[in-house]
């Protein structure tokens, strides 16, 4: 790094601040054991976890909270499952009095077979959260609108999907996200549609102040290397922004120099 | 010792009789510390599971933090 290169200011959510810009789902994994390896790898420093029943026919269960720290990472509870703003309300309340902290991650979902958000729901659910004092990171459409009425009923993050929850299928609609990144005040934060690490380098090169992506790392061959290659994809990815591509030009343009040749 | 009936997670569950909260997550062999508590539809506050006295039909919901995205 040259002596000119500007550092880059760290990622900053409801007044908490972040080195890494990656923060990675907990479900899926194999093994809560194969998580923690993978979440180490990945240098990320918040997961999501979901708040669920405990199993009371089996107490000795492995916990999450067994392997991954609290008090080393920060813990996103998230409202995956709920369908109404009721239930997250309710869902988060208990993951407030469990862990003792506001930042909360709200989904509310639709058809479970895209996964889409309820944005009508999810707006209204936000308005809930935060009239209870919570710091509310949205999972979104990539729709510009209901992110700018998101940010406005005080979400801390808006966090647009790039695909469908689970599908890998990458960023499918940079336009929107872009156009989201142009207009928001609050971080935006891809969450769900990452397949691969350029995915992530490409979510990251539009200008997003973070990616979320729970699938691609735990079910890829190797969730561990996986984890590590996104880490340095999102590097990448953020450096390669700052430092601005270069423009795209239609004809070739040669790198060495044309005078005085033999 | 007599039982009373109440809602566990969804589960009705016969349980020793005048029971605090933290009596009765004791009973289940659970960590107050990796839980938390509705009763009733309410939160059962942490600093309070000493005082809260699980009453015959209460509907409880024990939940804590498992893998999720």
């Amino acid at each position: 790094m040259t002596a000119q290169t500007q550092q880059d200011s760290p990622l900053v959510i409801a007044g908490r601040t972040f080195k890494s810009r990656l923060i990675i789902g907990t479900g899926k994994y194999e093994t809560y054991e194969q998580n923690a390896r993978a979440l180490e790898a990945s240098g990320a420093e918040m997961i999501t976890v979901a708040v669920r029943r405990v199993n009371l026919s089996d107490p000795s269960q492995p916990r999450l909270v067994d392997f991954i720290d609290p008090r080393q990472y920060t813990f996103l509870p998230n409202t995956a499952g709920c369908f109404t703003g009721e239930d997250a309300v309710r869902t988060l309340r208990l993951a407030r009095e469990a862990g003792g902290w506001d930042l909360v991650k709200l989904e509310v979902l639709s058809d479970p077979k895209h996964l889409y958000p309820d944005m009508a729901e999810t707006l209204r659910a936000c308005e809930m959260l935060v009239k209870e004092g919570f710091e509310v990171m949205v999972y979104c459409s990539d729709d510009p609108v209901y992110a700018k009425r998101l940010e406005e009923a005080g979400a801390c993050a808006i966090m647009p999907l790039g695909a469908p929850i689970g599908s890998g299928l990458g960023i499918q609609n940079p336009v929107n996200i872009r156009l989201i990144i142009e207009e928001a005040k609050v971080p935006v934060i891809v969450d769900a549609g990452v397949g691969t690490a350029s995915d992530a380098a490409v979510g990251m090169e539009l200008g997003c102040d973070g990616i979320l992506m729970n699938t691609a790392i735990a079910e890829a061959k190797d969730p561990i290397r996986m984890a590590s290659a996104m880490k340095h994809a999102v590097i990448a990815g953020r450096e390669a922004y700052l430092a601005g591509r270069m423009p795209k030009k239609r004809y070739a343009d040669p790198s060495s120099p044309l005078a005085g040749l033999i | 010792m007599s039982q009373i009936d109440v809602e566990l997670n969804g589960e009705t569950r016969q349980i020793p009789s005048s029971l605090t909260l933290k009596g009765l997550l004791e009973h289940l062999e659970l960590d107050p510390r990796k839980v938390a508590v509705e009763r009733n539809l309410e939160i059962a506050p942490r600093d309070g599971y000493d005082s809260i006295r699980i009453e015959a039909g209460d509907r409880l919901e024990i939940v804590h933090f498992v893998g999720g995205g």
